[in-house]
């Protein structure tokens, strides 16, 4: 660099010195502008409102039917809870062969919900409702053989939007979109008809066999 | 081409310089943009400003991300920054003391050019660009202030509007379309709210770069305020010009440590700063049945409204207000003084200037208290002292005793 | 609560206008700070405090007053009040934690009953200040001559009740006659002297103190719930930039010595 001032004192310059303290100076700001972003990147993060707004819901099942199926909302997604008939739950470990994750070993669920149910009680299903390919609310087609679908269909859901297919515990069939299973959210029951969802509940650990 | 080809390094970098004049833009406005050595600590307050609004941006754009404009959803959503969004808090106050901050700066920006004689030939534009930025920034805080909605909001609405009022014939008129209703209300809001976000940052950001090509073409003014233009060595630069890089990036880093510091301990430890920077009433909403008591502006705007009040005389106390803040224009043929720089003027300049200062501090202080009693009476007596300096200007400038100029500027490493 | 004690004091009003006069003002130690001096002293990183305020706020405020920017969760969290404890002594029946804290009475009742809607408290620390709450809050007097038989040295013609008598004790003021001078002209002033305490409250004037501190201290926080974290944080932004502008400092001074 040529510089005006510089002339006859050059070779005393400690260049060693100057290049210790450029680094270290800019080190320290890059360390500074990265502290500085990230109360704006947190700002982003859901609100201390939405996250108390995120608490469990209780949800009341004494007047879920066989075959029928509600959508109350956790966390701004709906969730689907409905109530299988027990000779439909009996035949889920039939049609392995043809889903992409029949163990779940992929998908995302609480311990006690890693089985062929997905599930903590046969009866009763409990799947975050939006399509784990790109978030469409998959439909229900609850009855086996559907006229669409085929003679071999066990019943469970198909998406609107990109047509992937679940089985009666959410799990994915091949030739889908979607390539994991349904979600399940965290999910208790504080008695038989009770269902508190978003929360785990005293045995969280404990996967229902 | 081929030849023209040599002139950039292979790769991605000479790629690039070839379509963009990247290489070219640094070398002469940092490596090559000579400035004078003699910089003191008045010469921060420029880069200060930059950062200032550069800071102010992006609060002000992540804030609007939150608040939702309108009468009966801004106060809530302030509330709402302040105790649910993440570090919302934060983000409020970085804005509301920014706003401030952006004031301490720019005064004191402004205060060195009266000091150095800044605003002299050939520095005439470039002082006018920094007299429309600091207009537009006037508007930005009013309008800024407006927006929470608080009493403190509404009632400073009310009264500024209303100085549009005294506007002889359209006055009236001109107020009911400011306000967008019979009374400030919702419909003010929400263009206070659009000017505020986007139209007057985009005229401020249009203003700074003008202000920035100006400084270019003609050069930095010093403390001596020599030319250092006008004595190059056999190189042609100037012998007492240093490189703006790497010199004086490295000095104004200090100055940008120095000011956040102080910075953060208003933000962080006293972000009201005693009623100054964020009134006790502006955590009420906004009532239009009561009028907060004691009533004051912002700190920055209240030398402008000592004078207001000083006056007994509703349009003659808004026309002075106006002239009290327009004088500033004219200060570069105001004065006729040979010399720029208070080293060399005589004391006829030293002491309208000292008188200037302390007018200028006591109408600030006055402007936060009631009008009442002795208050006005000095608030007239300050107000003489203030409009003394500009209107005496042209004569005491020439009635000066001004010092011999050194040639070359004066510096001790 | 307070109202059996309002009626005494009522009754004790007449007798007490006649007595008092004659009274010699028995000063205490602790009276000599002349109530506008008062402070609240109170410290908002105090979290046992706090949550004594939060207490007495349910019990003693909650009932007129809204806090409408205040989630019951978000003080539990702050206060680190287990959630239980939350919901079985401090939430009102039904009332989700997520919920903002709504007062138990009804705007249009209060408008009937106390002439106006008791404000909300979200912001009153930030708007009057912990100090000039705390005076209010202590300087309830006997006024026979207003609605609710009492008055206040704050805020004159208040149109709350005193509704921390059955704690403080119902007292009355002791007003002296003074001389002021304005431009000129001397007029007589009535100016507070004293309080006499006319019934005895549940608790010493230290325990109300207290329970005022803590009171004040969670509006305090109420105001401002992030200012804790604020005030910590700051610490080591401020740390963080003098080390920023040291480095940045010997930095400037290196590249300086080039110029002559």
């Amino acid at each position: 660099m040529t510089d005006a001032g510089a002339s006859a004192e050059e070779e005393t310059v400690d260049y060693g010195r100057r290049k210790f303290l450029t680094t270290a100076t800019s080190a320290t700001a890059a360390v500074g502008v990265v502290f500085a972003a990230s109360p704006f990147v947190a700002s982003w993060q859901p609100s201390e409102r939405a996250r108390a707004l995120g608490a469990p819901v209780t949800v009341d099942l004494s007047k879920l039917e066989v075959g029928q199926m509600i959508m109350p909302v956790w966390r701004k997604q709906p969730v689907y809870v409905f109530r299988r008939p027990p000779e439909l739950v009996a035949k889920l470990g039939a049609h392995d062969n043809r889903l992409k994750d029949p163990t779940s070993a992929d998908s995302e669920q609480p311990a006690y919900a890693m089985n062929e149910r997905r599930s903590r009680r046969a009866d009763i299903a409990v799947l975050i409702g939006t399509c784990t390919h790109l978030g469409c609310l998959p439909k229900q087609r609850f009855e086996p053989g559907d006229a669409q679908l085929g003679t071999d269909w066990p019943g469970g859901f198909l998406c609107p939007c990109h047509g992937s297919r679940f089985d009666l515990a959410g799990r994915v069939f091949n030739g889908s979109p979607a390539s994991v299973n349904l979600r399940v959210p965290p999910y208790s029951f504080p008695d038989e008809h009770t269902l508190l969802i978003g929360e785990d509940g005293a045995d969280a650990t404990q996967g229902a066999a | 081409m081929a030849s023209n080809d040599a002139e950039y390094s292979p790769g991605f970098w000479g790629w690039l310089n070839k379509r963009l004049p990247v290489e070219k833009f640094v070398r002469e406005q940092l490596l090559e943009y000579y400035a004078p050595k003699n910089f003191n600590i008045w010469y921060f307050f420029g880069s200060l400003a930059l950062l200032v609004l550069v800071m102010q941006l992006l609060s002000g754009i992540f804030l609007t991300m939150f608040y939702k404009v309108g009468d009966t959803t801004s106060f809530d959503s302030v509330e709402f920054i302040m105790r649910e969004v993440n570090y919302g808090w934060l983000l409020r106050y970085l804005h509301s003391v920014g706003a401030s901050a952006f004031f301490v700066v720019i005064y004191l920006h402004m205060y060195r050019a009266l000091l150095y004689g800044s605003y002299k030939a050939p520095r005439e534009l470039l002082w006018l660009f920094g007299m429309f930025i600091y207009l537009a920034l006037m508007a930005e805080a009013f309008m800024g202030y407006v927006l929470p909605w608080g009493n403190m909001s509404y009632w400073a609405a009310q009264v500024i509007i209303n100085l549009f009022g005294t506007i002889p014939a359209i006055g009236p008129g001109l107020v009911e379309w400011i306000r967008g209703d019979y009374g400030v209300a919702d419909a003010t809001l929400n263009r206070f709210f659009s000017l505020h976000v986007v139209a007057i940052p985009l005229v401020l950001l249009l203003l700074v770069v003008l202000h920035l090509v100006a400084l270019r073409q003609v050069g930095s003014n010093n403390p001596d305020g020599v030319e250092i233009k006008e004595h190059r060595g056999a190189d042609g630069k100037p012998l007492d010009g240093i490189p703006f890089h790497p010199y004086y990036t490295v000095k104004d880093v200090v100055g940008i440590g120095l000011f956040l510091t102080l910075f953060a301990v208003v933000v962080f430890f006293v972000p009201t700063l005693g009623n100054l920077f964020l009134e006790e009433a502006n955590f009420e909403p906004a009532n239009p049945l009561s009028t907060p008591d004691p009533i004051a502006p912002a700190w920055y705007f209240t030398p402008f409204y000592a004078i207001l009040r000083a006056v007994p005389n509703q349009r003659m106390g808004a026309l002075l207000l106006l002239i009290a803040v327009m004088a500033f224009f004219f200060l570069p043929w105001l004065d006729r003084s040979p010399v720029r720089s208070i080293r060399y003027r005589g004391w006829w300049f030293r002491g309208f200037l000292a008188a200037f200062t302390i007018s200028f501090g006591a109408l600030m202080w006055l402007g936060l208290r009631s009008a009442i009693g002795g208050y006005v009476t000095a608030a007239r007596v300050f107000s003489v002292g203030y409009f003394a300096f500009f209107l005496l200007m042209p004569w005491y400038t020439r009635w000066d005793r001004v010092k011999p100029v050194p040639a070359r500027v004066r510096f001790h490493a | 609560m307070h109202k059996p004690a309002l009626v005494a004091a009522a009754l004790l009003g007449a007798a007490w206008t006649l007595s008092v006069a004659a009274q010699e003002p028995a000063t205490p130690a602790a009276e000599i700070v002349p109530w506008e001096n008062w402070q609240a002293g109170n410290e908002v990183s105090n979290v046992a405090s706090l949550q004594r305020g939060f207490r007495n706020f349910m019990n003693y405020c909650a009932g007129c007053h809204s806090m409408k920017y205040v989630r019951y969760s978000r003080v539990a969290t702050d206060l680190k009040i287990p959630i239980a404890m939350l919901k079985a002594e401090l939430l009102p029946d039904g009332a989700a934690p997520a919920k903002y804290i709504e007062a138990s009475l009804q705007p249009q009742d209060g408008v009937a009953w106390f002439g106006k809607e008791p404000p909300d408290l979200s912001l009153i620390a930030r708007s009057r200040g912990v100090d000039r709450i705390y005076r209010f809050l202590k300087t309830f007097y006997l006024d026979p001559s207003r609605p609710t038989r009492t008055n206040n040295l704050v805020l004159d013609a208040a149109a709350m009740p005193a509704v921390l008598s059955d704690l403080e004790g119902v007292k009355a003021a002791v007003f002296r006659n003074v001389q002021v001078t304005t431009d000129g002209r001397t007029m007589t002033a009535k100016k507070f002297d004293h309080f006499v305490t006319v019934v005895p409250g549940r608790m010493s004037g230290p325990e109300f103190d207290a329970f005022l501190r803590d009171t004040v201290n969670f509006l305090d926080y109420a105001g401002e719930p992030a200012q804790v974290d604020r005030r910590s944080i700051g610490v080591w932004v401020v740390l963080f930039l003098l080390v920023f502008t040291w480095l940045a400092w010997l930095l400037k001074k290196e590249y300086w010595k080039d110029v002559h």
